[in-house]
Order: C-alpha cells, then structure tokens, then sequence
C-alpha cells in the first residue's frame, strides 16, 4: 500500500472502530439518522475544517476562522435586520470573507510574517468588530433564512439531511477535486512540500499563498453561513475556540502539520470522529462534556506521534 | 543591544501613561492607605504580575525557537489543584482551616504545572512535534483534565492566609507584584551571570549549530519548556488567590495569546535566538495598561480586542525586515521626488 494513504487509513480505521464500540454498547446507535446527524450537527465544523487543510498542506495555519465565523453571524443578522435579500446577505459575507482572508495572505506573503502571528491578529480583529455590531445575540427572523433552517431533505424513512450538511458534503466533494485536480491544488502540496523548490520549479507561489488564506477566509464565511443555518442568529460569542477543533480535526484526517502531506478525505473522517465522540458520550449520558476535550487531546497525541513515526521511516527529504 | 531593544517599548508605554494621566488627572496620584500603596498604577502593577509572569517563561520558550499556546490550560490546573487542596471549611470551633498543609497545596499545584511544562518540552525534544502542535495537545485536553479535577464546579476557596498571594502587600508593595519583580531578578541572574543566557540564545539562533558546539540542547529546551510551566503555575495561584476560587473553564482563559503579544510587544524575535526579558515585563504592563485605560475612559471593554490587533499588526510590520525595506524605499523616492 503506497505510504503516504497509511494515515488516512488510520483515521478510517478509527472511525470504524469508534462506530463497532458503540453499536456494541449502545441500542439504536447503527440508525442511519445517528451518523447523518453526525453531518448536521458538524456541517460547519466540516467546512471549515476543509479551508484549514488547505492551509496546513502548504505549511502555513490559519487562527482567525473561529472569529470569522461569528463575525459572519453577526454581519448576516444585521444585514437581513436591515432588510437585505437574504441571497445578496450571503453574497456579500462570503466576499467579505474572502478578502479578509486574502489581507492576512498579503500580509504573510509581502511581509514574510509568521502566519500564526498574522492570523492570531486577524482573531482579535474579527471578534472586537463582531463586538462593534453588537454585544448582544441577533435573532434572526428572515422567513427565507427560517425555510432553509427547517428544510428536511429526506434520504430514506427516518432519515434526513439539512441544507447545511448538503452544502458540507458539496463542499469536500469539490475541494477533493480542487486538490488533486487542479494547478491551484498541486501548488498547494509543492508549496508544503518545500517553498524554495516550489519556487525553483517556476510555480506561482506568492499568489498560491495568498489563495489559500483567502479559500480558508472564504469557506469561514462559508460555514458562518451554516452556522446562521443551525443557529438562527448572529453572536459575537458563536464559535469561541472552532479554530482548534478544525485543526484537531485536519490532524487527526492525518494532514502532516508540516505541509504537503495529507487528504481532504481525511478531513472528513476527521471531523466525523470529532463529533462521533460527542455522541458516543452523549449515548453514554454518565460522562460529562469534558471527556470529549480529553478525547480529542489523547487522540490528536496518538496521531502526532504517528506522524513522526511515518515520517522516520520515509527518507528525509531535505 | 539591550537597552536599544527597550526603547520603543518602553516609549510606548511612558506615551500610554501620559495618554492615562491626562484623560483622568488622579492616574498617577499614590497614597498610602491601610499601610500600603494605593493608586491607579499600583493596580496596574498588581493586575499585570500574573501576565508578567507567564510572559518571562513564554519569552525563553519564544528564544530556543518554541511556542507554548498550553499556559492558560496550564493556568488553570495550578488554580484548580491549589484551590482543591485548600478548600477550607469552618472546624468547630468556627476558624477556618484548610484541607491540606497550604505550602503542601502550594507546592502540589506548582509540581503538577512543571510537570505539564515537561510534558511539553518532552514532546518538542524527544518526540520532535512541532511546538504549536505539541502544545495544541495540552491546551485541547489540559482544561478538560481541569474540569475533570471539579466536576465542573467552580471551586471557591475559603481559607484567608491563600489570599496573601493575590491581594496582601509586603512593605507596602503587592505580594503579587514582589513574585513577578524576584523572578524577573532570579532569571536575569542566572541567564547573566551563567553562561545559560548564551546557550539559551546560541540554540534559538542555530540549534544544529549550537548542538555541534557542544550545547546540550535537547536539555536546556527541555528545562525552559518546564520553566514555562512552572511560571504558569504561579501565575495561576496568583489569579486564583487574587479572586479567591478557581474556574477550570476561564481561569487563564486567552493568556497564551496575551503572553506571546507581550514578548512581541517587548522587542523579542519570534524566529528565536534574540530575547529581551525587561522588554517582555514592559510588554506585559503596556498590555494592562491599555486594558485599565480602556476600562476608565468608559469605551466599551470589547473594544481592547480592536486595539491588540492594531498593537500585534503594528509590531508585526516593524519587526518585518521587507516592510522596513518597504518603508525606506517609499522614503527614498519621496526625498528624490522632492529635489529634482
């Protein structure tokens, strides 16, 4: 089997295994409702879990989209409150938050600054300006935005999905195919790989990374969408720490933390195993919330070290 | 170089000062009342010490090339394991008396912190993860082990003598403030007085390099990671003491964040090698400056977050060699354009 699937099939595996546990020890867990919940209740997670990976795999990281998120929520919410077609409302946060991600790109591509550091800025920025619309949550009352809430696409008897799970699969089928099947997707993986031979080999690097900040930047508005969705208001509060459950979510996917390593496909499994824990300990009901931040820290250990495991058996490649 | 390194932040912190002063003329008036110091600046001082202290270990972790994003989880176990131990319940005959022993309790939170920094530091070193991602670990599961400890109580403690830390004076002078002062002093000793100073910057400058010069560098990083934690450790017996219980969920809740600007802040290169401690403490005070003035001009206190971004992006563009070749070229043309 070629070596670098081995994480991926890792994640799978653990996904497989955490479902045979809990069909075992719980009735009724094997519902199809169950796992397609699993999608609904993470859809956001989802999308922007998948921005973070492209990030990662070009060896950079991206702090701000947690505040991104609420501050999609909030600008949504005041934008339908004054009136606005939802669908020009959703138009406009996405370009927003396209830019957004594009600035900090500029800056971390001119400036040669730390992407840590420029994001951690842009999470202060688009949480004090989420604070500036308002320090309160926003209802959201718009009817279309009520309809698309409580939208039910039925699949089987007993089985639905929401539009925001639909928009989260549609999401991972086209950056699978962004990835491995477009210029963009390949410099993203050479750029992980190593940016002077990216650079040496004649790639658009500087633009590349100023694409990625800004897909990720946009697919925050994306799943602030989403959220608005689920949540039906704007809160400057939505989404406090996201940001760590994407990442958690792209290593444990088996995305190398490095660069250039990784599959969007992962992604998934990885955000399906973080909200497999939850009801895993949701089923159980004698455990508390807190489990599942213990959970998540032993497993993203388990997969780090791994990773270096992997990466001491291929030849080094510098 | 040192003193090179602290002018802009020591600048931006006298400008800070006066801004304060002439906004609301008794900033800088000092009394002294009840036998200690009291004023405006005083409460500066007291209500920075913990962010000080957190931000001298993040200052020798940012030098040998680290990040630590685990402190405020780290922060907060300190909190809850000293506040669990002293609890403190009224005996019969109406005094109060504490669970365990306090310098046991003291002594426990302040092991199980250094023992989370080495946790880290044998992460980084031995296992050889990324910083970022080695901490990412702790600071995802370490507020979960947190809240396991309380079951998710907020843990109140009722026991006066563990107040001392957070709010009692010693000649006048917060105790809070006297920890901050005495590790500042204690690290600037041994990093200039030892030849640990040097390895410390030799192995952020070059690692390989300082590795083949016969620095045990796997070591030092390993004790810095740990000094890291044990500086969170007292910062959170400071803050729990301080507000005299201990919440798993928010105690040190974003001081990684604030602990990483202040030693930007304070002139200390994030790729490593150049470190400046004073500048770090200067940091810390210019980052609770700004809050405490924010908090008296009556703006909203969520317009601080609006604020640090400006800080951190200011920083950030003059620490950036391109932007300053930016700026000089910009210069350059402007002058050439002016005399033709």
């Amino acid at each position: 089997m070629n070596r670098r699937l081995l994480p991926l099939a890792v994640t799978i595996g653990l996904f497989l295994a955490m479902v045979a546990f809990g069909a075992i020890r719980y009735d009724g867990f094997l519902a199809p409702q169950v796992f397609l919940n699993l999608l609904i209740d993470n859809a956001f997670l989802c999308v922007v879990a998948v921005g973070m990976t492209f990030v990662i795999l070009s060896g950079g990281i991206d702090l701000s989209v947690g505040a991104v998120i609420a501050l999609t929520t909030m600008l949504s919410a005041a934008l339908l409150n004054a009136g606005w077609d939802p669908f020009a409302a959703m138009a406009v946060v996405l370009v927003f938050g396209a830019a957004f991600g594009a600035l900090q790109g500029f800056l971390i591509q001119r400036f040669n600054l730390a992407p840590f550091i420029v994001t951690l800025a842009g999470m202060f920025l688009a949480r004090g300006c989420c604070y500036l619309i308002s320090t309160e949550s926003i209802p959201i009352e718009n009817a279309t935005y009520a309809a698309i809430a409580q939208a039910r696409i039925p699949l089987a008897p007993g089985a639905s999905l929401t539009v925001g799970a639909l928009i989260a699969l549609a999401v991972v089928a086209a950056a699978m195919r962004v990835a491995h099947a477009t210029e963009f997707g390949r410099t993203v993986y050479a750029l992980g790989g190593g940016e002077s031979s990216a650079r040496l080999m004649g790639l658009a690097v500087d633009r590349t990374k100023i694409g990625v900040y800004l897909l990720s930047g946009c697919m925050a508005a994306l799943a602030g969408i989403v959220m608005t969705f689920y949540m039906l208001s704007g809160y400057s509060l939505h989404a406090v720490g996201l940001e760590l459950d994407a990442i958690a979510a792209v290593v444990i996917g088996g995305t190398l933390l490095a660069g250039g390593v990784g599959y969007i496909a992962g992604t998934l499994f990885g955000v399906l195993i973080l909200g497999i824990i939850q009801t895993l300990i949701a089923f159980d009901g004698s455990l508390s919330s807190w489990w599942t931040r213990i959970v998540v820290g032993a497993l993203l250990l388990l997969f780090c070290l791994l990773q270096r495991l992997f990466e001491g058996r291929t030849p080094r490649k510098t | 170089m040192n003193r090179a390194g602290l002018l802009w932040p020591a600048i931006t912190l006298a400008l800070l000062l006066i801004a304060s002063a002439v906004f609301n003329p008794s900033f800088l008036t000092l009394a002294w009342r009840d036998g200690h110091l009291y004023g405006s600046v005083i409460d500066i001082l007291n209500h920075a010490a913990p962010l000080m202290v957190v931000s001298m270990g993040m200052t020798l972790v940012i030098a040998v090339r680290g990040l630590d994003i685990s402190v405020g989880a780290v922060v907060a176990i300190a909190a809850v394991v000293a506040a669990l131990m002293i609890g403190g319940s009224y005996d019969a005959n109406g005094a109060v008396a504490s669970k365990y022993p306090l310098w046991l309790a003291l002594a426990t939170a302040l092991t199980a912190a250094a023992a989370c920094g080495l946790w880290n530091g044998l992460l980084v070193v031995k296992a050889g993860m990324q910083p970022i991602v080695a901490t990412l670990i702790l600071m995802v599961a370490g507020r979960g082990i947190a809240q396991l400890l309380t079951d998710g109580q907020i843990i109140t403690v009722y026991y006066p003598p563990y107040f001392t830390i957070g709010n009692g004076f010693l000649l006048g002078i917060p105790v809070a403030l006297w920890i901050a002062a005495l590790l500042w002093l204690g690290l600037q000793l041994v990093l200039s007085r030892t030849a640990l100073g040097l390895f410390v910057r030799a192995i952020g400058g070059n690692p390989e390099a300082a590795r083949v010069a016969g620095v045990r560098a796997g070591a030092i990083v390993l004790c810095v990671y740990t000094f890291c934690g044990l500086a969170a450790g007292i910062a959170g017996l400071i803050v729990s003491s301080n507000v005299k219980s201990a919440d798993a969920n928010n105690a040190g809740q974003l001081f990684e964040l604030d602990a990483i600007l202040a030693v930007t802040l304070g002139g200390t290169a994030l790729t490593g090698g150049r470190f400046n401690l004073a500048g770090t403490v200067l940091g810390a005070l210019i980052i609770q400056t700004l809050t405490s003035m924010i908090y008296s001009l009556g703006v909203p206190s969520e317009l601080n977050l609006l604020v640090k971004a400006a800080l951190v992006f200011a920083v950030m563009l003059l620490q950036s060699a391109e932007f300053r070749a930016l700026v000089a070229r910009v210069a350059r043309g402007k002058r050439a354009g002016a005399t033709p």
